[in-house]
């Protein structure tokens, strides 16, 4: 493998963690508050949805950005709905959040579009392309130093930067902010909260709608950004992928955006390893390389978690008791 | 001398409350003059709980008037509480366990974007109330590090930290060792000194007469008395709580040494998490005899009883009946078999079934016996004809047979469940916490078919957090701490003060 080809298995897993960590970090916010975020799949496939159409109709990318994150808060205020004032069962709630997405996004894209349920390709114009950086050609020639800035660093989407950048925020908003404080502990003892005199369900439906924002985020890098138009099932499980990483981080930043980088440079890896000829084993079928990153996840879940302690009340409805 | 009296702290003037069918609060009215002790005392089910909640914003009351320093307020919520200087000690806390003590202060009132400020803030001021009031806690510890009593001081920091004239505080004793429970009350008078209004709340007369200037008793939902704490006594406070005269307590049989029918050798006990509960225990328990092990919860006594009624593994040691050793596998239904009962310490999660109607719950566990089935088949007209007649003996209110068991009050779920345990005459019964979250009456009750058992020669284990209990039903008392029995004393040489220097590992105390 030369050096060219480790840079962009490395980029790869830049590009692919992008959705990942932008879930994960929706998630973060939703569990520790206290709310099982199930939802993410669904989110993050309708705000795709909604990104792709948007942007498709109006040409505007920053359109169609808005668009998503709007109907992925939507969606995960109406979780909010379900579990915080109506106190139902979350698992249950955010399951039928996703399958309902997942059946009612072909079917509007194939009212609206006439594609099969797809949206059309879209234009330059209309997504997030790359980004050159500044001095890209000046460097182009420059070993090692040439390649990285080109090839690692540089060239991709805004999403990918607002993600990197979104991860110390969010890390910054939990735990050095009053907000922070607040979603934490209501996450952990809402009674604790209610006692202070704070407003238990406003706080869930605060970090609902930040989750619900990271989320959009996520779903419009693959419709708008990575990608170029909105297909079915386009998440492929990314959803319940950042929820693995957000256990797997055991609810914490840093180790959940790891957790996020491994899956990653595992689809990253899965690609590249398509029809390559394996040492002993030979050409394995893409199937198999294909399942790796699942494969994984399940693996790391079921093996590695060890004691990961959940927050306290996540799952419990709040009810206000003496 | 007559002179200008100030306004009361807190008056409640004609409080009524509803649920449902339910009048919680009926008409009550009294004062709680500023700079006071004032006791509140009643049953489960008296109402002070729910007076208590919506003088702290929880309930809205329905009619009446709560007035503070003479002026009327209006506690819509617990923020209003919070600013009008009310602080609530909860009886179960309500801390997030995972943050610093500071950070739980903070917590509401952060006072702007960043938390740093706010932390600062709230250990300046945690210095300060610390000097003022004796209340040394570990400010940067986690809660979930703290030991209890600790944790209480954090809560009531966490009050004063809000600003509260006026504590409440809701059966504070309840979880701490008698020792702590004194420390409590040395902060409650340094507070009083300092001018806060305290409300206690407890269902303990020694603690009423310890510690208040001035009681109130509830029962049913409205006042029955009204006085100074100096003017009353514990039988007087007990007979107003209850509407009657108590049973004087019967004398105590002395125990004819006999041979033991159950007894454990270096028996011990390891938890899931590789924790050793219980270390290298002997316990012998014969007929006709009432054994206690006193304790603060969590020293090992639940895994103790696990372990006696078969339900836990052993990590080492033996356990025998009538000298013969208890098999292994099976080993509780083999217990049970030969004759054990057992009374679970927490009957809510290993006692009954909530939702089961009476008759199921009151044969769990004995569902093979004579008559109950045919088969596979259960026969329910026979169960529940038989569940109707203990009801009656046993006085489980109502008598409904097919009522949801957790639509029983506590008292009445527990006697149901002792019902299901004694009725078969067991020859060894386990009991545990036979009297937590029952009212007085039921107390009395449960205990009487204690003693009674005992003198049919059943071998009684009784574990309990509650030290009146165990010098009042007990022939011999065991002390448990961290899995080891570090004190053994006849009832005769036992007293309250004994027993808490042993509980708080002070060894030889006794002596």
């Amino acid at each position: 493998m030369s050096l060219i080809d480790i840079l962009s298995v490395l980029a790869a897993t830049i590009r692919l963690a992008t959705p990942l960590i932008l879930a994960t970090l929706g998630g973060l916010f939703s569990e520790r508050a206290g709310v099982i975020a199930l939802g993410l799949e669904g989110m993050m496939l309708a705000a795709s949805f909604a990104a792709a159409s948007i942007a498709t109709i109006t040409g505007s990318p920053w359109l169609g950005l808005a668009a998503g994150m709007g109907v992925s808060m939507t969606i995960s205020l109406i979780h909010g709905f379900a579990s915080v004032t109506q106190r139902g069962d979350q698992v249950v709630s955010g399951m039928a959040l996703n399958i309902l997405v997942a059946g009612l996004c072909p079917t509007l894209g194939l009212a609206w579009f006439h594609l099969g349920g797809q949206t059309p390709a879209l234009e330059h114009g209309q997504r997030f392309m790359p980004i050159v950086l500044p001095l890209a050609d000046s460097l182009a020639d420059v070993p090692l130093l040439g390649p990285v800035w080109n090839i690692l660093i540089g060239g991709h989407n805004l999403i990918v930067y607002l993600a990197i950048l979104l991860l110390p925020l969010s890390a910054w908003l939990l735990y050095r902010t009053a907000f922070g404080l607040r979603v934490r502990a209501v996450g952990e003892n809402p009674h604790a909260v209610d006692a202070a005199g704070l407003s238990v369900a406003g706080l869930r439906y605060g970090a609902l709608a930040v989750s619900g924002m990271l989320v959009g985020l996520a779903g419009a890098d693959l419709s708008i950004a990575e990608g170029a138009g909105f297909g079915r099932d386009m998440t492929a499980g990314r959803g319940y992928v950042a929820l693995a990483a957000l256990i797997f981080g055991k609810w914490r930043p840093a180790p959940a955006f790891a957790a996020c980088l491994l899956f990653a440079f595992c689809d990253a890896l899965q690609v590249r390893l398509q029809g390559v000829a394996l040492p002993i084993m030979g050409v394995v079928p893409v199937q198999m390389v294909e399942a790796l990153p699942y494969l994984l996840t399940v693996f790391l879940l079921a093996g590695f978690v060890g004691s990961a302690r959940a927050p306290h009340a996540i799952g419990v409805p709040f009810v206000k008791t003496r | 001398m007559a002179t200008d009296r100030p306004a009361p702290a807190i008056a409640f003037d004609r409080i009524t409350k509803r649920f449902g069918a339910v009048v919680a609060n009926r008409g009550v009215s009294f004062e709680i003059g500023a700079g006071t002790i004032h006791g509140i005392i009643g049953e489960n089910g008296a109402g002070k709980s729910t007076l208590m909640s919506i003088l702290y914003g929880f309930y809205q009351a329905d009619t009446g008037e709560i007035r503070l320093d003479g002026r009327p307020a209006r506690i819509a919520n617990t923020a209003d509480a919070i600013r009008l200087g009310i602080g609530m000690v909860h009886q179960h806390f309500v801390l997030v366990e995972t943050f610093t003590v500071l950070e739980n202060l903070a917590l509401g009132r952060e006072g702007g974007l960043m938390l740093q400020p706010g932390i600062a803030r709230a250990r300046a001021a945690a210095r300060a109330i610390e000097a003022a009031y004796g209340l040394a806690v570990d400010l940067d510890a986690r809660v979930e590090d703290l030991p209890v009593g600790s944790r209480q001081r954090v809560e009531i920091l966490k009050a004063l930290y809000r600003g509260a004239e006026i504590l409440i505080l809701d059966e504070p004793t309840g979880v701490l060792t008698p020792d702590e429970a004194q420390q409590l009350f040395q902060i409650l008078r340094r507070l009083k000194s300092e001018g806060k209004t305290v409300l206690l709340i407890t269902h303990k007369l020694k603690e009423i007469m310890a510690v208040t200037d001035r009681v109130t008793v509830m029962r049913a939902g409205a006042v029955v008395g009204d006085v100074a704490t100096a003017d009353t006594d514990e039988t007087d406070l007990a007979e107003r709580m209850v509407g009657r005269k108590l049973a004087a307590l019967p004398d105590r049989v002395p125990v004819m040494p006999t041979t033991p029918i159950l007894s454990a050798r270096a028996l011990r006990i390891v938890d899931a998490g590789g924790v050793e509960r219980v270390k290298s225990v002997d316990l012998d328990l014969r007929p006709g005899e009432i054994v206690g092990i006193a304790g603060v919860s969590g020293n090992g006594q639940s895994e103790l009883m696990a372990a006696l009624a078969g339900l836990a593994p052993l990590a080492g040691g033996t356990l025998t009946w009538d000298g013969a050793p208890v098999p292994a596998l099976g080993r509780a239904r083999a217990l049970r078999r030969l004759g054990l009962g057992h009374i679970p310490e927490d009957r809510h999660k290993s006692g009954m079934v909530g939702p089961f109607e009476a008759w199921e719950t009151s044969v769990l566990g004995y569902h093979r016996d004579a008559g109950h089935a045919h088969g596979a088949w259960l026969r329910p007209g026979f169960i529940r004809a038989l569940t109707a007649r203990r009801m009656v003996e046993y006085d489980v209110r109502p008598r409904d047979a097919r009522l949801r068991t957790s639509a029983f009050s506590g008292g009445n779920q527990q006697k149901l469940i002792c019902a299901r345990e004694m009725a078969r005459g067991p020859k060894v019964l386990l009991v545990g916490q036979p009297t937590r979250g029952v009212d007085v009456g039921a107390i009395e009750q449960i205990h009487a078919r204690l003693r009674a058992l005992k003198h049919e020669g059943t071998a009684i284990l009784l574990v309990s957090v509650e030290l009146d209990e165990i010098l009042a039903l007990a022939d011999r008392i065991l002390v448990m701490v961290d899995g080891r029995f570090t004190g053994e004393l006849d009832r005769s040489e036992a007293s309250e003060r004994a027993l808490g220097l042993l509980m708080a590992g002070v060894h030889g105390a006794a002596a």
